[in-house]
C-alpha cells in the first residue's frame, strides 16, 4: 500500500457512556488544528445534514453530535454490507478559553468545519521591552 | 426461522459479520495494534436491491462530485476517485486523523443492468449509485394457471 492511499475506518464508539437512544454510534476522524487567533476542528460527518449536528461546548468540553438519517430506501434488501451507518459522538477537552459568541460552524459534503476563536486575552501578546 | 424475526437485522449474516470484527477489534486492542484497523479498501460499499434497481452506497466525506469516477464494465461497477485535504497554513496541527489521497474500488453486481440508465447521486458525503437491473434479470411473476384445488 503506498502513502497516497486511503486508508479510512469507521471506528464505533466502545460505551463508555449510557446512551439513551437505540443505534449505532461512531467516532468521527477529525482535524483539530491552532492558529494564533483560533483553534478549527474539521470532522467527517458523512450522511449528515447541515441542521442535524450539535454542538455544545460548557465548561471547556466541546461536545459534537449529529444525527444521521436512514440511507436505504423501504423496499430495500440489502445483499452486502460493508459500513454501518449511526449517530456520530465526540467530545473534547479544550484549553484555551473560547468566544462563544463567536464560533462559526458549516458543512459541505459531509465534512464539519468548525471555527472557535480563543478569546482576547488567551491570544499571546508580544511584550515590548524598553530600554530604560 | 422465527427466530430471526426479532433482530432488527434484515440480514442476520450482517450481524455475524459485525460480530466477528467486534472480535476482530477486541483482540486487537489487546494486543496494542490500535482500534481502527477496518481490513479492506477504500470506501467501503453497501449493496442494496429492491425489484427494479441494485444501489451501491458509499460514504465518502469531504469528495466532491468532480474528484469521483464512476464506470460500468458489464456486471462491474468501478469507483474512483480522490480526496483532497488542503492543508493549513501558519497553524499547529492537535490531531490529524482524516486521510487524503486517490482510491479505486470494484464491485461486481450480483446480476445484468442497464449501463445506459446509471445514475449517481452525491449528497452530504454520501454517494449512491442507482444502477436499474436489466429486463432480464427481473423477477416476473408466474402465475400457475388452474390452481384452484389448493392443498390437500
Amino acid at each position: 500500500m503506498t502513502d497516497k492511499d486511503i486508508t479510512l475506518h469507521k471506528v464505533e464508539a466502545p460505551e463508555a457512556e449510557e446512551q439513551t437512544k437505540p443505534g449505532l454510534v461512531f467516532i468521527p476522524a477529525v482535524d483539530i488544528y491552532e492558529s494564533t487567533a483560533s483553534l478549527t476542528l474539521m470532522a467527517d460527518l458523512p450522511g449528515v445534514k447541515p441542521d442535524a449536528v450539535e454542538i455544545d461546548l460548557k465548561d471547556g468540553i466541546l461536545s459534537l453530535s449529529a444525527e444521521t438519517g436512514e440511507q436505504g430506501g423501504q423496499e430495500e434488501q440489502a445483499l452486502s454490507t460493508e459500513y454501518r451507518s449511526g449517530r456520530y459522538f465526540r467530545r473534547f477537552t479544550l484549553s484555551d478559553l473560547i468566544d462563544q459568541a463567536k464560533i462559526q460552524a458549516k458543512m459541505k459534503d459531509g465534512v464539519l468545519e468548525l471555527i472557535l476563536p480563543k478569546v482576547e486575552k488567551a491570544q499571546p501578546r508580544k511584550i515590548q521591552v524598553k530600554g530604560a | 426461522m422465527a427466530y430471526w424475526r426479532f433482530l432488527p437485522e434484515r440480514d442476520p449474516m450482517s450481524e455475524w459479520s459485525r460480530l466477528a470484527r467486534e472480535l476482530d477489534r477486541s483482540v486487537r486492542g489487546l494486543f496494542g495494534q490500535g482500534t481502527s484497523a477496518w481490513p479492506g479498501v477504500y470506501p467501503p460499499l453497501n449493496l442494496t436491491e429492491d425489484k427494479d434497481n441494485y444501489y451501491v452506497r458509499a460514504e465518502v466525506p469531504g469528495v466532491s462530485g468532480g474528484d469521483l469516477d464512476i464506470s460500468v464494465e458489464g456486471e462491474k461497477l468501478i469507483l474512483s476517485g480522490e480526496r483532497k485535504i488542503p492543508a493549513a497554513e501558519g497553524v499547529s496541527y492537535h490531531r490529524r486523523e482524516r486521510t487524503a489521497g486517490t482510491f479505486r474500488r470494484s464491485l461486481n453486481l450480483p446480476g445484468m443492468i442497464n449501463p445506459e440508465k446509471v445514475q449517481a447521486e452525491l449528497k452530504d458525503g454520501v454517494l449512491k449509485v442507482t444502477l436499474p437491473k436489466a429486463e432480464e434479470a427481473k423477477p416476473r411473476q408466474i402465475k400457475v394457471a388452474g390452481a384452484q384445488g389448493g392443498l390437500r
